[in-house]
């Protein structure tokens, strides 16, 4: 305010200035409001993971009725480290995750980069038909590919999970085809004229200047079965033997 | 002649029957020609080639390119084996025994001391052989092509390609086949061929009370296409309303989500609130967890007893507790609880991305409409507003199919529950998709979910492709090239 007494501020643009604090303010308020409710569950996420509580001699997990747990403490820890097998769950998700993750980089570059920059003659078939598959919901197919396996005598193996994982990793090329369509045709025809193959094209040229695609489809790759639990489900537990 | 190749029709519904009128055109001029190729190829071609039309790899001998030659007559081996032996995977036949198995899908029940035909697995191994079938025909084609453009380099005073040769054009010339093969593999054998599989199945009877191994399974035609539409039973009467409460949810999910998230980040974007990154880190949390995780813990914060009921227990505002995933007597509590829920798990993405797009609205738009005088509002309206929209079309259009078939959301958070009584499985707030779920993995009632998933897909696919052709990503696909 005294701000504004110096420079003797015409009326109007005082009350202005006034509005717009006050709708900062609100700003504030609306977004710690927010942050609270999106905090919420997150938080208690955390500290449930300390909770240490006992019900009548039985140890209580999340079924409780207040926020914050009576006693802190590592039991948890404790009891997922040795009493489950949680070292092996953990190395068996890291396995499948690697695997997939380069397997289905490499399909989806190398499908991405030839549907972006190399014109033959099934290449705008093959793409309408790429749409048209990853619309079918997929726990129709599980049973299939679950038998799929088992003739194959792949089921209960991380193999398995790997190979349904990267599979159809040749149909979400979408993305890193629109980087590959960024890329100017006139590098490669020049290249071309410098008398390199196709092959020597992508491996030497293109790939090292898309580094930030690669990046992008390999994290999406790692994430996808490091969070995904249905086809796990399926094609590991017994529920279809 | 051309002129009349793109005459159109004004009426859309009439383009769609003239589009599929000149695919049939156009595919029975291919067959065509292709007859035509394969005579003048036999008549024109050398000796080799012409024993090629019975023996595979023979006209590549001929030219003594052996590897070739190797490759294309183990195919033929292969494939005549597989036709005429049959041989048995877990029980059942692969190969020609399967073309036969097919069409009765088993026809003796097994037993304690015998096993029994496998309805099941025969309709997979019937779809197989097909496939292996499409693909001989394949490499039959080109077993004569690669023969008689052999024949034609002889003619021209050129040497037929060898081996070496062929590998390093596959690095070059024909660097997309080399390229999409695995892709193409994996893409036929785990969606392409359980697909067709399981749109198969919908015209089978495949359920729990014909599950094979052990009883036999066989074709109904329509009838489970009948069960559904025009059916007097509980599935009839329970698809119209499943198929509401979808298209209902996927409306709100999606545009809650959407203009909650386009608020936020020009909340947040306002250039008098300090620390942006901060305020952006903590919504975008919410990302990182993986959403069994977030998902089942706000399940337990809202439950009857648990600890946000115990606040509005203290505050007074209710003694039972309230039910909200739950409540039975009115399904729209839930419902609404789950889109509200999924504004939590939506928002942020939405936000991350209009901020993206806020700061690379064009600096020249701001400045040419302040030097016309606008005031900010005017600015806001006509110029933030149409190009968020403008760059955001695509978006909302892949996020109402995501929520068509969205999965996690539903299945973590109610299970489709509050039941529904009579609702043949489906909760009050189960989509077709958790519906499809319950329908196929947990009760084993595959021809229904078959149907289910048909139309799940029909929906998806007509919204996919009325809006993408008209988006400019499709139509000018090559623009930036």
């Amino acid at each position: 305010m005294t701000d504004n007494n110096k420079t003797a501020a015409p009326v109007k643009l005082k009350s202005y200035k006034a509005m717009e604090r006050t709708s900062t303010i609100f700003s504030y308020i609306l977004l710690v409001v927010l942050s609270v409710i999106w905090l919420y569950p997150i938080l208690w996420i955390l500290l449930s993971a300390f909770r240490v509580e006992y019900n009548g001699g039985y140890f209580v997990g999340t079924v409780v009725s207040h926020y914050f747990p009576l006693h802190y403490g590592l039991e948890n820890f404790r009891r997922l480290f040795y009493e489950t097998e949680f070292p092996r769950w953990f190395l068996n998700t890291i396995i499948v995750s690697s695997f997939t993750f380069v397997l289905s980089t490499i399909l989806t570059l190398s499908v991405a980069y030839v549907m972006s920059k190399l014109k033959f003659k099934a290449r705008k078939a093959f793409l309408n038909i790429a749409i048209i598959l990853g619309l079918f919901p997929g726990f129709m197919s599980i049973i299939a590919i679950y038998y799929i396996l088992k003739a194959l005598q792949l089921t209960q193996t991380l193999v398995a999970l790997i190979l349904v994982y990267s599979a159809g990793a040749g149909l979400g090329f979408y993305i890193a085809k629109g980087f590959f369509d960024i890329i100017p045709n006139s590098l490669i025809e020049s290249a071309r004229l410098d008398g390199a193959t196709n092959a020597q094209i992508f491996i030497k040229i293109i790939l090292p200047m898309s580094k930030p695609i690669i990046v992008y489809t390999a994290l999406l790759a790692f994430t996808g079965p490091w969070m995904d639990f249905i086809f796990a489900r399926v094609i590991l537990g017994e529920t279809n033997t | 002649m051309r002129k009349e190749e793109n005459y159109l029709p004004k009426s859309k519904f009439l383009r769609f029957f003239v589009r599929i009128g000149r695919f049939f055109k156009r595919l029975a001029l291919g067959i065509a020609k292709g007859c035509v190729t394969y005579v003048k190829r036999f008549i024109d071609g050398s000796v080799g080639t012409k024993v090629t039309h019975v023996i595979m790899g023979f006209g590549n001998f001929w030219h003594k390119q052996i590897v070739k030659g190797l490759i294309f007559l183990a195919l033929e081996s292969g494939f005549l084996y597989l036709m005429i032996f049959s041989p048995e995977v877990n029980h059942t036949p692969i190969g020609g025994k399967a073309i036969a198995n097919l069409i009765t899908l088993g026809t003796t029940t097994g037993d304690v001391s015998s096993f029994g035909d496998n309805s099941m697995l025969m309709l997979l191994f019937g779809v197989v052989t097909w496939g292996i079938i499409i693909m001989f025909l394949f490499a039959y084609f080109s077993a004569i092509k690669s023969s008689y453009k052999a024949d034609l380099d002889v003619r021209n005073g050129k040497k037929p390609s060898s081996f070496k040769e062929d590998i390093k054009d596959l690095l070059d010339g024909r660097f997309h086949v080399a390229m999409l093969t695995p892709a193409i593999i994996g893409i036929v054998v785990f969606t392409v061929l359980p697909t067709i599989f399981m749109i198969l199945i919908a015209f089978t009877n495949y359920d729990s009370q014909h599950l094979p191994p052990g009883q036999l399974f066989s074709w109904v035609g329509f009838e489970n296409f009948v069960a559904i539409f025009v059916g007097s039973g509980e599935i009839s009467a329970r698809f119209g309303p499943v198929l509401g409460w979808t298209m209902i949810w996927a409306f709100f999910a999606t545009f809650t989500c959407y203009i909650g998230g386009i608020l936020l980040a020009l909340l947040i974007n306002n250039k008098h609130i300090k620390m942006k990154k901060a305020w952006r880190t903590v919504f975008v949390m919410t990302i990182a967890l993986p959403q069994f995780i977030s998902l089942l813990a706000v399940r337990e914060l809202l439950s009857v007893n648990g600890p946000f009921n115990s606040i509005l227990k203290t505050l007074g505002i209710t003694t039972t507790g309230i039910e909200f995933l739950g409540n039975a007597d009115n399904a729209w509590t839930a419902r609404i609880m789950v889109i509200l829920i999924n504004l939590w798990v939506g928002i942020p993405y939405t936000m991350l991305m209009t901020t993206g797009i806020l700061m690379n609205v064009p600096k020249e738009l701001y400045e040419a409409a302040e030097i016309d005088g606008a005031n900010k509002r005017q600015i806001f309206h006509n110029i933030t507003v149409p190009y968020i929209l403008f760059v955001t079309a695509p978006y909302l259009i892949t996020s109402f199919i995501g929520n068509i078939t969205s999965f996690n959301i539903i299945y973590l958070l109610t299970g489709g529950s509050p039941t529904v009584s009579g609702g043949y499985i489906a909760g009050a707030t189960d989509l077709l998709v958790t519906w499809l779920y319950k329908l196929t993995i947990d009760n084993t009632e595959y021809s229904t979910g078959a149907v289910i998933s048909i139309m799940t897909f029909i929906i998806t696919a007509s919204v996919t492709l009325i809006s993408y052709r008209r988006t400019k990503t499709y139509k000018e696909e090559d623009a930036f090239q």
